[in-house]
């Protein structure tokens, strides 16, 4: 109903418009000669203002967007690299304001300044060496700082050193969903390929590789604050992405190879939940579902629920119709409480075993499972047809 | 100009008039000047189809899982039932407003309408170096362009890889429905759009080295010229490769070929692929995929320096520089692909190189942008709809262009890669911008196209609307980008961490349906100035280039008489040696009049 309301005021605006168009065209009657069409002195003028009237435009809608929205954008990094990201990301910021604004004055500023008079003529300034070489060298002097403090940071942020003490973990993607898999006791991940899968299986881990021995598989993902923890990711389908924008980290899951990322996480959830921008952020949004629930209420639909702040993984690589909805909690835990969670999560050689020991309930469970699977096939096959 | 040569040139055309049939003339016609008109009136509809279809998902993201009738009506019950926009369909009106913006209008259309137009007369040439080739080159594109609509209507739908095309997702038809017959179009469709590039471009690249007037030196050529003729060599280099990764994609799809897919396991099976890699499809496809940036961009600049100095009666500031820039930046863009795969997966060293090469485009780019602003620079701005969308481009340029030095940086990349941040950057940088170069290309050269004028009070109202709604549309992206929130996802709804973000993406839809509404301004200024415009002059902006020496009525050839030589660069406005503020190009110098110019 609102669609049909924005629907209906857009056109009357347009029709407005065209009207007034008209209006100033039969004004103009008199100049039928072939050139009317061309800009004159009060074209020029017109313009000319209009173009300073769109630098406050930009102006304005700028501070209003950072005012209005400034708050919206991920705030303390939850990771020990995130500092250092942040610290970039606002030199770039202060250097991308700076530049924004007086080239953005001196476009329009000159559009309106140097609006065009019939008979004058302009100045024939057809280059200026000095000039040239300033412009090209400070841009290229203030990209070489950046380039080099990004290139460090980069470079601390994405090798890892092999004899680093960090926790193993690996990030396993397929369609819509994620899993984990903890390396155990001798933080070696053992082998795996989709070869393996099979029931209980679901990542396909070589089974028979010593060092799987100890590997156990969730759904959710807890790892301990302060220590650096290692992901190796894969992916058993499609492309996926392993976003977790509060720790600024991603790195894409891809079929055949594993790829890595690693940082130390440095709020337990419970702490970030504490600070002072998220206690805001986590008011503003229920206030925004208390809202939206009054208004399902009415409708005789179930209310939301209030939202509790977790941070998540997220899948931000297209990777098929519900891609919008991949995603996994993360939790970050105290050391102790971590130890305390992992210690009595079944190994998958364990979870395999007790699969076998009771086939029928497997059955059905992998049965269940590839009856989903099997209707996207259908679809896949009416697609080929 | 020559006019001595006018009357007997007239009859010269009588004797050898030769019957033009209305499928030589309109249909397939061989002549640039028709070429260019097929082109563009090709690209608007595919533009008008392209904008829809961003349109319609605009709705969807505004006002998730909300009922319209509207798509329903458009999209059939089984991607609409009861008006709610199905998941696959969205991913698909995604891929195909790209593929058909990047490649059908801003490529395709661009490229094709004002190369054709403008570098035979330009140049002081009777016409491309081959104009047979020329016109399969248009044909093979209207194909492409029918075909890739078509796939539209495929039962399962259209490709819905993204315009990325990213395997294994594209190759599977188990992973989405979209990679199955309409993926296969899709790939039909591009393999024959790169031959119809190809084609053009080597026409292009060919007529610039051979069929330049008498007098006209490399370094005397139009600005817009040197643009087509170094888009043209960068299309040469670079199609070819995405051709070679489509041919591939379609060897793992129907011949079991492993080149980008291995270890899969899908559907409840696992896949024979083995030892093939995506990260292999994406090197070659951002091979042709970053220049393809420039390709889309470099004809909008180079449309922009023209309009620029014609209307600010001004020699373009630093004609070398430009030269030169434009060169940098295509070399430089093909050595930076890399910048799109930063969390690829690839040796994280190569990242430090890609940032390395990619900030420094950054300086070509500064240069651009700064003799833009001093070309304005105490000149006498004829402020005509051109010039808006010129100066509007310069605009958006910069403001686009400076968030890619957040893109470009690996560091920085980790975090923005993939989300709206990235779809705010690169639109208003090439999309808006090589959306502007081309409307201004319009507005300046429908009268030399068309022998009629654009209503120019039309043509300001549809500046300052799209000016206003293009920054409202994606200026407000980049916050809910830097707020994490993911790109191509059909709602956010399943995240209560994004519940703050709808109002501006509310708000973002508003300005975009008014932005898009505002186009039919265009489009109704277009089509009645073709038949009902007022009748042009020969010389109407008062431009010193070639093309506004030939008669206003297109004839084969272009010039009635001999093809006039040239003397001088195109640049010499409100030169302090002539009484006019403009002296064409094929005025011969005064005795002793000096270059003022280097």
């Amino acid at each position: 109903m609102t669609s049909l309301l924005v629907i209906i005021v857009l056109v009357l605006l347009a029709v407005a418009l065209w009207q007034l168009t008209k209006i100033f065209d039969l004004t103009q009657v008199g100049s039928s000669s072939d050139s009317s069409e061309v800009a004159t002195d009060n074209d020029n003028n017109i313009q000319g203002y209009l173009m300073f009237g769109f630098l406050a435009f930009i102006y304005i809608f700028t501070i209003y967007g950072l005012f209005k929205w400034g708050n919206l954008v991920l705030h303390t990094p939850a990771s020990a690299h995130g500092a250092e990201v942040d610290n970039l990301m606002n030199i770039t910021w202060v250097l991308i304001f700076t530049v924004q604004a007086i080239t953005q004055v001196l476009v329009h500023y000159f559009a309106f300044k140097y609006r065009g008079k019939q008979g004058q003529k302009a100045l024939y300034f057809a280059d200026n060496n000095k000039l040239e070489a300033i412009w090209s060298i400070i841009p290229a002097v203030v990209l070489a700082g950046l380039i080099l403090y990004g290139l460090y940071a980069w470079t601390n942020i994405m090798f890892v050193d092999e004899d680093e003490d960090t926790v193993v973990i690996e990030l396993y993607a397929q369609q819509f969903n994620w899993k984990a898999r903890y390396s155990g006791a001798d933080n070696v991940l053992g082998k795996a390929n989709v070869r393996y899968i099979e029931g209980a299986n679901a990542v396909g881990v070589d089974l028979s590789d010593p060092y799987a021995q100890d590997d156990v598989v969730v759904t959710e993902l807890h790892i301990p604050v302060g220590k650096k923890i290692l992901f190796k990711m894969r992916s058993q389908d499609v492309l996926h992405s392993a976003y977790m924008p509060h720790f600024r980290a991603q790195m894409n899951c891809v079929p055949g190879m594993v790829t890595q990322f690693a940082f130390e996480p440095i709020y337990t959830t419970a702490q970030y939940r504490e600070l002072p921008f998220m206690v805001e952020k986590v008011a503003n949004i229920n206030a925004l579902r208390a809202k939206k629930s009054a208004e399902l209420v009415a409708k005789g639909e179930p209310a939301l629920d209030p939202y509790t702040f977790d941070y998540l993984l997220l899948c931000n690589k297209i990777c098929g119709a519900s891609h919008y909805n991949m995603q996994m909690k993360i939790i970050v835990d105290t050391p102790e409480d971590y130890k305390a969670w992992l210690k009595d999560k079944a190994t998958v050689v364990n979870e395999v075993k007790a699969a076998l020991a009771e086939p029928a309930s497997t059955d059905a469970a992998v049965g269940s499972d590839s009856a989903a699977v099997k209707g996207d096939k259908e679809v896949a096959v009416t697609a080929m047809k | 100009m020559s006019a001595e040569g006018h009357d007997h040139a007239l009859d010269h055309e009588h004797e050898h008039h030769h019957k033009d049939t209305f499928i030589t003339k309109y249909i397939f016609s061989i002549d640039h000047k028709m070429i260019a008109k097929q082109y563009l009136i090709t690209g608007i509809i595919m533009g008008v189809i392209g904008v829809s279809l961003s349109l319609l998902f605009r709705l969807q993201l505004a006002w998730p899982e909300e009922s319209f009738k509207i798509f329903n009506v458009l999209l059939g019950d089984k991607f609409a039932p009861d008006g709610v926009m199905a998941n696959d369909i969205y991913l698909a009106l995604v891929t195909i407003h790209g593929t058909i913006m990047v490649f059908f209008v801003l490529t395709a259309a661009l490229s094709g309408t004002f190369s054709n137009l403008l570098i035979p007369l330009q140049l002081g040439a009777r016409d491309m170096a081959s104009g047979f080739m020329n016109m399969v080159s248009y044909w093979l594109f209207f194909l492409s362009s029918v075909i890739m609509v078509g796939s539209l209507f495929v039962e399962a739908g259209p490709a819905s890889a993204g315009w990325t095309i990213y395997p294994p997702l594209s190759a599977l038809p188990q992973a989405i429905p979209g990679s199955g017959t309409g993926m296969t179009l899709w790939l039909v469709s591009m393999a024959i759009f790169i031959a119809s590039s190809l084609m053009g471009s080597l026409n292009y690249v060919v007529t610039v080295i051979n069929l330049r007037t008498k007098g006209m030196t490399m370094t005397r050529m139009p600005l817009t010229i040197w643009a087509f003729f170094v888009t043209a060599i960068i299309g040469i280099i670079s199609f070819p490769v995405l051709l070679s990764a489509a041919l591939l994609l379609i060897f793992d799809r129907s011949f079991g070929t492993s080149f980008f897919l291995s270890d899969i396991y899908i559907a409840g099976e696992v896949l024979h692929y083995q030892g093939g890699s995506p990260v292999l499809f994406e090197h070659l496809f951002w091979f042709l995929g970053h220049p393809e940036v420039y390709i889309i961009l470099l004809p909008a600049l180079g449309i922009t320096s023209e309009v620029i100095a014609t209307n600010s009666r001004k020699p373009i500031f630093g004609y070398r520089a430009m030269i030169m820039s434009i060169l940098a930046i295509a070399f430089l863009s093909t050595i930076v692909w890399g910048h799109h795969m930063f969390i690829s997966g690839m040796n994280p060293f190569l990242g430090s190189v890609f940032t390395f090469t990619t900030l420094l485009i950054a300086i070509p780019s500064a240069v651009k942008a700064f003799n833009y602003i001093t070309t304005l620079w105490k000149g006498n701005l004829q402020l005509n709809p051109a010039m808006l969308f010129s100066i509007g481009l310069v605009s958006t340029f910069i403001t686009g262009g400076l968030t890619g030095i957040i893109l470009g940086d690996s560091t920085l990349d980790i975090n923005v890669h993939d989300t709206y941040f990235v779809v705010a950057h690169f639109h208003l940088v090439m999309g808006i911008s090589a959306l502007y170069g081309m409307f201004a290309g319009i507005y300046h050269w429908f009268p030399r196209m068309f022998g009629r004028m654009l209503n120019k009070n039309l043509g300001y109202v549809h500046f300052w609307v799209t000016a206003i709604c293009a920054y409202g549309v994606f200026f407000p992206m980049h916050f809910i980008g830097l707020a994490g929130l993911p790109r191509r996802y059909y709602t956010n709804t399943n995240f209560p961490l994004f519940d703050d973000l709808q109002n501006v993406n509310v708000l973002i839809t508003m300005f975009a349906l008014v932005g898009g509404a505002f186009q039919l301004v265009f489009l109704y200024n277009f089509f009645s100035s073709i038949f009902y415009g007022k009748k042009a002059v020969m010389n109407p902006w008062k431009s010193n280039t070639l093309e506004w020496t030939a008669p206003v009525e297109h004839i084969h050839g272009n010039w009635p008489g001999a093809i006039p030589e040239v003397h001088r660069w195109p640049y010499d406005y409100s030169n302090p040696n002539h009484e006019e503020d403009f002296v064409p190009q094929n005025v011969p110098m005064k005795e002793g009049e000096e270059v003022l110019h280097h």
